[in-house]
């Protein structure tokens, strides 16, 4: 791998990582939301 | 196998999200919403926000499985050749897995969060486009796009179950609606856009039948959207606001289609009345729907009631 390969492969990697949490947390705070209304029946 | 950098560099998530089509989603999303919005009985908005949000991502799941068996397809047409699969992007087996993993956790959430019998037409509608029409029927009959549409009516349906929890006349009126919309849409997109389906072996109407009967067909098909976009109003299931706007939306529809259909085009014809019809007929389905609300509302019926 090249130095830009590099840098490139460390970008996707960072880029993907930060999608896949802000994913888990709106699906934590979904459920969280969720779980309350089901609650409230 | 690694003479390529996309082989051993991470996929870009961009390149997941396009995979689920966002621009088709947009369209899903609006009617799903629609047919919550106009069903009887109330709805929590989080419950209501989830089942819309399971029906993109069922949709999602179902267009990343549709490009990952089609990626051989796709490669050889001009407008697909960039999609992530065939540029060397993203690996099919990952557009796959990226694809199940949206459809079975859409169904589930749905499921477990809204109601069950949503959750199965949600399933259904991802079987029917990812197996139904892409693998079986759409390179076999030129009925595809006929078919095809099948899995575009499914979401205001959905919607309106998802409020409902049962399959009343109304949400089928709905699937009728945009099952019977569909081949006229695309057909005039098809008439004025040289595509090459024709290259990788996928019967397309004009192709098959030739221009002529894709021109009747897509008459045909507008006569029939009339009464059926009418006929919730003629049920008594909405006012006359929908009425209305069915009828007068409907007859411009069909006002636009009849020069589509009786004309014939020569070579290097600009194609104006297909291109028309096609622009009309976008804007035909979010009004439609969007007059299906305001009825729905005004009338004290429906979420807004």
């Amino acid at each position: 791998m090249t130095p830009e390969e590099e840098i490139e492969f460390k970008r996707r990697r960072k880029g993907r990582n930060t999608a896949l949490a802000l994913v888990l947390l709106f699906f934590v705070i979904l459920f969280y939301a969720i779980t309350f209304v089901q609650f409230g029946k | 196998m690694a003479d390529s950098a996309a082989l051993y560099l991470p996929t870009d998530w961009r390149d997941f999200l396009s995979l689920t089509k966002p621009r088709v989603m947009s369209l899903v999303i609006f009617t799903g919403l629609c047919g919550l919005l106009a069903a009887p009985g109330d709805i929590h908005p989080v419950i209501g926000f989830t089942a819309v949000l399971c029906i993109a991502l069922g949709a999602g799941g179902a267009a990343a499985l549709n490009q990952w068996w089609e990626a051989d397809l796709d490669a050889g047409m001009k407008r697909t050749a960039g999609r992530p699969i065939p540029a060397g992007r993203l690996r099919g087996i990952d557009a796959r897995d990226f694809g199940l993993v949206l459809s079975g956790a859409s169904v589930m959430v749905m499921g477990v969060a809204v109601n069950w019998l949503a959750a199965a037409i949600l399933a259904v509608s991802i079987v029917y486009y990812a197996v139904i029409y892409t693998i079986w029927l759409k390179p076999r009959t030129p009925q595809n796009i006929v078919i095809g549409g099948g899995a575009g009516a499914f979401p205001p349906m959905i919607g309106w179950v998802a409020v409902t929890g049962d399959v009343t006349l109304m949400p089928v009126l709905l699937f009728a609606i945009i099952f019977f919309w569909t081949p006229p849409h695309f057909w005039a997109l098809a008439l004025f856009v040289q595509t090459d389906y024709a290259k990788v072996g996928i019967p397309m109407m004009p192709v098959v039948k030739g221009e002529a009967s894709t021109r009747r067909q897509i008459l045909g098909y507008s006569l029939v959207l009339l009464p059926i976009a009418a006929a919730p109003w003629f049920i008594g299931e909405t006012g006359a606001i929908y009425g209305g706007a069915a009828v007068l939306l409907s007859l411009t529809f069909l006002f636009l289609a009849a020069p589509v259909a009786l004309r014939r085009a020569g070579p290097g014809d600009p194609m104006k009345p297909e291109k028309r019809l096609f622009g009309f007929s976008i804007l035909y389905l979010f009004a439609l729907f969007a007059g299906l609300v305001a009825d729905r509302a005004y009338y004290g019926q429906g979420a807004f009631a």
